[in-house]
């Protein structure tokens, strides 16, 4: 990666991390309601790879845990977080949560709260490109426990056989919710479950965003080729607990310090001082800097946002009817 | 007697009953995944087979909006199960059901889905010292009354008793509560006589119509005992909706004790 670049995305993920951590404070002062996911610790991933991909341009999609996959792609902060914040100005105007983050316009389309939901709808993605004869791809980014389900293995299947533009990337954080991976899982190594559809797949270190940058450039390169789907597994670890009832009581603190000790904003931020291209100082004006921007720019217009009219509850249910008459009414317009 | 809570009351079920081991699904927003093998395998698997095979296994699981979850993990589904031939649902609204109920369940030879509340668990109730098997089918008359019948199931029971306490000390209303911890049969011989008394009803229901408890429990009526209704019944439910996460539209968009009363009322022409 160029020095620049790194610096930018050192930037981003800094922004990644406090937004994730403004999150949890504002949760414990109930700003915030329902299932809440945080993704401190995994940020090289969802960086890396879209790093190597075209945000705004390629078709990303994930779970619930996807503020940070939201806000790569382009997705406003601000809106990210008004939507935490169940206001009409939020991404999905108030009406999805922490769990449904969307913008279409930056093609982030969507987190889904149901474990592997997303998988097929990426391939759907994928095969809507594929008609069009577009250039960009879809990227599904997903968990390791997701491919316990069986719609997986059909996803799989379909996207090899009709050569989908799909990424498909395994977030293998080693836990589905407080289930270690060997207590889950007959395979630790996702990326070997693929073998079965004929799909090229790697993995790598996903705490070092050079490391994760590299793989996905050649993921991504097969995938916008038109070689059909790939498969890359990034091994890493959330420090926080699954949601927020979560005591963490089925792993060690000693492993938790471990991964830790490889935390992907100082692995970058250590290499960046090393390069002779960052000082301590510059790093902790960035934190702060990135501090007051959340303070007084997210949280704010969170805060100040109205809340949806309670008139419009069945607003977006279905499409507006008056758009839609010939159809429902049989009658001409 | 002990004082114990709803899902303390599970656990002592689970643990009596070892042999046969029900499967809990997280939450009924995750059933959708399994529909296959509950409702084309246990479900119809003893008719297909002319009787020779069984499928005698419960299924628990928990739905219901509870605070915020949004539109993927606020779901109900009893409208869905009670549609199913082969397939018995009850839906305990205290501990000492969701002890008897999952007890009899594990016993019983038929598929029994068991519709739990999300936000129930923590409810504490009476629970029998002794061994105790509620019966799958029936219903049970919660507050005895006589000028109209609420009828709820699961935490909507809970909705009918605070309004037939508000109803009896603010209007002079007489409500009696009927809870459906039948789904699936629904008891129709226990809906005739509540209806036969009071000659009024009120169906409560988290879910959302149409289709569902309330629209069933209505036709019922029409069937059993249409002449000794002095109104035409009402339904209180969910607007058709996917759950909104924001707290005033949820709040909104679901009913609660004070939308049973002002639904009595309008039937008593007091509103
Ligand atoms: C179909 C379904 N089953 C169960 C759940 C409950 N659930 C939520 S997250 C999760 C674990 C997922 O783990 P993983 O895919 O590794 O993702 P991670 O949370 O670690 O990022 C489970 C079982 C669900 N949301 N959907
Ligand atoms: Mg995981």
């Amino acid at each position: 990666m160029k020095i620049e670049d790194k610096k930018r995305v050192l930037r981003e993920m800094v922004l990644h991390r406090r937004f994730e951590e403004r999150c949890y404070q504002a949760y414990i002062e109930r700003k915030i309601g329902g299932f809440l996911h945080l993704y401190p610790g995994q940020e090289a991933c969802c960086n890396g790879v879209m790093e190597a991909a075209r945000p705004g341009h390629d078709y990303v999609i994930t779970g619930y845990r996807d503020h940070v996959h939201a806000i790569k792609c382009g997705a406003d902060p601000k809106e990210v977080m008004a939507e935490l914040y169940g206001k009409e100005t939020g991404s999905s105007k108030g009406r999805g949560g922490s769990m449904h983050i969307f913008d279409a316009g930056k093609r982030f389309m969507g987190g889904y709260a149901l474990v592997g939901g997303p998988f097929p709808l990426a391939a759907g993605i994928a095969k809507a490109i594929q008609m069009k004869g577009g250039d960009e791809i879809a990227i599904c980014f997903l968990g390791d426990a997701a491919n316990n389900q069986g719609v997986f293995h059909e996803t799989m299947n379909m996207a090899a056989l009709w050569k989908l533009p799909v990424l498909f990337v395994c977030e293998n954080n080693l836990y589905g919710i407080g289930t270690s991976i060997e207590r889950s899982t007959a395979v630790v190594h996702q990326h070997k479950r693929v073998a079965a559809y004929n799909i090229p797949a790697d993995e790598c270190d996903g705490q070092d965003i050079e490391i994760v940058y590299e793989h996905a450039r050649r993921a991504v390169d097969h995938v916008r080729s038109g070689n059909g789907p790939f498969f890359l597994e990034l091994m890493t670890y959330r420090y926080r607990g699954h949601s927020m009832s979560d005591s963490r009581g089925y792993r060690s603190r000693e492993e938790e310090e471990l991964w830790k000790q490889r935390d992907p904003i100082f692995i970058l931020r250590d290499r960046l001082i090393k390069e002779g291209a960052l000082t301590m100082a510059e790093f902790e004006t960035i934190e702060k800097e990135t501090d007051a921007y959340i303070e007084n720019e997210v949280i704010k217009f969170s805060e100040e946002s109205p809340e949806p009219r309670v008139e419009d509850l069945e607003k977006y249910v279905l499409a507006e009817r008056d758009t839609q008459l010939p159809w429902l009414t049989g009658k001409a317009a | 007697m002990a004082n114990i809570m709803y899902w303390e009351a599970i656990q002592r079920a689970h643990d009596e009953e070892m042999a046969r081991d029900p499967l809990e699904i997280m939450s009924v927003n995750f059933a959708w995944l399994a529909m296959d093998q509950m409702f084309n395998s246990a479900a119809k698997v003893r008719y297909m087979s002319g009787g020779q095979l069984t499928a005698p296994c419960v299924f628990r699981s928990a739905g219901g909006a509870a605070h915020q979850l949004g539109a993927q993990h606020s779901a109900r589904m009893e409208k869905v199960f009670m549609g199913i031939a082969g397939l018995r649902v009850v839906t305990p609204s205290n501990p000492k059901q969701a002890y008897g109920l999952l007890k009899s369940a594990i016993r019983c030879d038929d598929p029994v889905f068991i519709n739990e509340h999300e936000l129930m668990y923590n409810m504490k109730g009476e629970v029998p010292d002794s061994e105790y098997f509620h019966p799958l089918e029936g219903s049970e008359v919660a507050r005895a009354g006589t000028d109209v019948t609420l009828f709820g199931y699961n935490i909507s029971v809970h909705w009918c008793l605070k309004a037939a306490e508000i109803l009896d000390k603010q209007y002079g209303i007489s409500a009696e509560v009927v809870d459906l911890y039948s789904l699936s049969p629904l008891d129709r011989a226990g809906i005739k006589a509540s209806v036969s008394k009071t000659h009024r009803a009120v169906i409560a229901e988290e879910d959302e119509a149409p289709v569902g408890v309330g629209s069933e429990v209505i036709a019922i009526i029409n069937e059993e005992c249409f002449f000794e209704l002095d109104a035409a019944p009402v339904r209180v439910h969910s607007a058709l909706v996917p759950q909104p996460y924001n707290h005033t539209l949820e709040k909104a968009a679901i009913p609660d004790h004070e939308d049973v009363v002002k639904a009595v009322l309008k039937l008593f022409g007091k509103a």
